[in-house]
């Protein structure tokens, strides 16, 4: 019985003392007290040292877009530093090339604050807020994709543009025990201010799509961060190609959606790739819009239909697809939505094909 | 034992007994870690600064404190919890006031809490039953030891990083190979002095 009581003294006073060396320590040594912030010249913050640029800026209400919630894996956070910040660290020279590096660009959630700095982000950054919605629908489209509607609060209003993304701030929950960011793109059209829509597909042991798929019920509030990204509809007149592959199709259904409530009259063909039959979804809705939008035409294209689908459409890979139909490119205009894999390959049949890169606007789905 | 001097530990512990090339500890960090003599020798830096420290705080605490109280077969839960908080407060450190070192180490400094090495020279200070002195020397010669095989073999992998290496052995396969080839090169070490 002593040896017990001993052995458990003794592991616990060790286990205490040391614990308390560090929490001094925590207190001292990693206390870096308040810095500066300057922001693009003219914005003065003064924030609490030793966190993350990412999570300064995050407590400042400035929302820069990550998709990977900080971890270094998705390089988007990037941020141009003028001043302070010191050399650029090993975990982030995969993301950011030599050339970025010499005009000081770093990745924020790498980056300590732990001295005054001087940083310049893009302007409409500062337009980006934190949402607070309510569930007010979710259904399945497929068996891994779900549609959800969320709401504002009355009066409260969102601007975007048709084509860009929100990242929803998955709460800590049976699974997770951290706040991510994930980054998920509008479904809806911008006219509706009030709502906004998204396709979420299921990744198994994704952290945020766990949560929508098992745990998000009706009625649940979700905090929402945007709207994000450079890929939404440019006002021209040349003839649109836009190509979705699964849930890819969702910021092109935006866009559809925007032409529609806008009476747009373009020329285009809008490519909706999927496995197999099932894995398609929405496409009365689509079938609709192209009833309106008469020179848009739709096109199902299925990579592995089986013979239950009595597909007779198109089969195979997009950019296949686009390499037979593609003949002169240089009055067209594309928007590309899907996994990074699509998007390289149709970038090379473009390539080929002497498509403008200046009009070919993109979002890899990692 | 007791009459061994400490000289002879802080030498042999480099050279004859080294911690990678005889007794193969400290492998994981050794093997992930050792394509840049640069990032190598602050790596074996660290680890001959925590080797030195935790032997010495780890004698005072076996010694002094599970000893007399007969608590002797505590001594792995003990090393593990010092050797752990002492790598968090020395990573703190670092990370403020050596932003350089910081940088060159940058995520890799916690592996130094998992290296077996740091554990074993505890281990093998109370099982060979050493003295203050011995067990400081011991510690000391041990990481720089340590440092020793790891510099080696970053300057060997540098020279043989354009080398027509067969695809399998790429990497890990080769550091491996080379370790083995380094080891037997120590053994021609050992007819000077032996220490276990």
């Amino acid at each position: 019985m002593n040896t017990i009581l001993m052995t458990t003294l003794t592991i616990s006073g060790i286990t205490g003392i040391l614990a308390l060396l560090l929490s001094v320590a925590n207190r001292t040594i990693a206390n870096y007290g308040e810095m500066k912030l300057t922001i693009n010249d003219e914005k003065e913050y003064t924030v609490e040292g030793g966190d993350s640029l990412l999570s300064t800026l995050i407590e400042e209400e400035i929302f820069i877009p990550s998709a990977c919630g900080g971890k270094g894996s998705c390089g988007y956070c990037k941020v141009k530093v003028t001043q302070g910040g010191g050399e650029i660290l090993p975990t982030e020279l995969g993301y950011v090339t030599p050339e970025e590096q010499r005009e000081g660009i770093r990745l924020s959630c790498q980056l300590k604050v732990k001295t005054d700095l001087k940083i310049e982000i893009p302007e409409e950054l500062f337009n980006v807020r934190q949402y607070d919605y309510t569930l007010s629908y979710m259904a399945d489209v497929t068996d891994k994709i779900k549609h959800l509607r969320l709401r504002l609060p009355e009066n409260a209003t969102i601007d975007f543009k048709p084509g860009q993304y929100v990242q929803i701030l998955t709460p800590v929950y049976k699974e997770s025990d951290e706040e991510v960011y994930r980054a998920y793109s509008i479904a809806s059209s911008p006219v509706n201010k009030n709502h906004i829509e998204l396709l979420i597909g299921y990744v198994p042991e994704g952290i945020c799509t766990t949560y929508i798929h098992k745990y998000l019920k009706e009625k649940d509030r979700l905090t929402i961060v945007g709207p994000f990204g450079d890929f939404y509809y440019r006002d021209t007149d040349r003839e649109m190609i836009m190509v979705g592959i699964g849930t890819g199709m969702a910021p092109l259904l935006s866009i559809l959606r925007y032409m529609r409530d806008q009476g747009i009259q373009r020329k285009g063909t809008f490519f909706f790739g999927a496995r197999t039959r099932e894995d398609l979804f929405l496409t009365e809705e689509i079938d609709e819009i192209s009833r309106t939008l008469k020179d848009i035409e739709i096109v199902y294209t299925l990579s592995r239909p089986t013979p239950e689908c009595h597909w007779e459409g198109p089969v195979g890979r997009v950019n296949d697809l686009l390499d037979k139909r593609l003949d002169d490119c240089s009055r067209l205009e594309a928007y590309l939505c899907g996994s990074p894999l699509m998007i390289d390959a149709v970038m090379e049949v473009f390539k080929k094909k002497d498509f403008p890169l200046e009009h070919i606007h993109y979002d890899k789905f990692e | 034992m007791m009459e061994l001097n400490p000289l002879v530990i802080f030498f042999a512990s480099i050279f004859t007994n080294n911690m990678i090339l005889s007794n193969f500890l400290g492998m994981c960090s050794f093997i992930a870690i050792s394509s840049e003599i640069k990032t190598s020798l602050s790596l074996g830096q660290a680890v001959t600064f925590v080797l030195t420290f935790t032997t010495l705080l780890n004698y005072l605490v076996y010694h002094y404190l599970l000893v007399p109280l007969g608590l002797e077969y505590l001594r792995y839960i003990v090393f593990i919890i010092i050797i752990a908080a002492f790598v968090q407060l020395i990573e703190m450190i670092i990370d403020r006031y050596f932003p350089a070192l910081y940088h060159a180490l940058g995520i890799f400094l916690p592996l130094i809490t998992v290296n077996c090495a740091v554990l074993g020279v505890s281990l093998f200070m109370i099982i060979r039953d050493y003295t203050l002195l011995q067990s400081i020397a011991f510690g000391l010669g041990s990481g720089l030891g340590w440092t020793l095989a790891i510099v080696t073999m970053a300057g060997i992998r540098q020279k043989i990083k354009n080398a027509p290496i067969p695809k399998g052995l790429e990497g890990a396969g080769i550091t491996l190979i080379i370790t083995g080839l380094m080891a037997l090169a120590f053994i021609g070490f050992s007819g000077i002095v032996v220490i276990q």
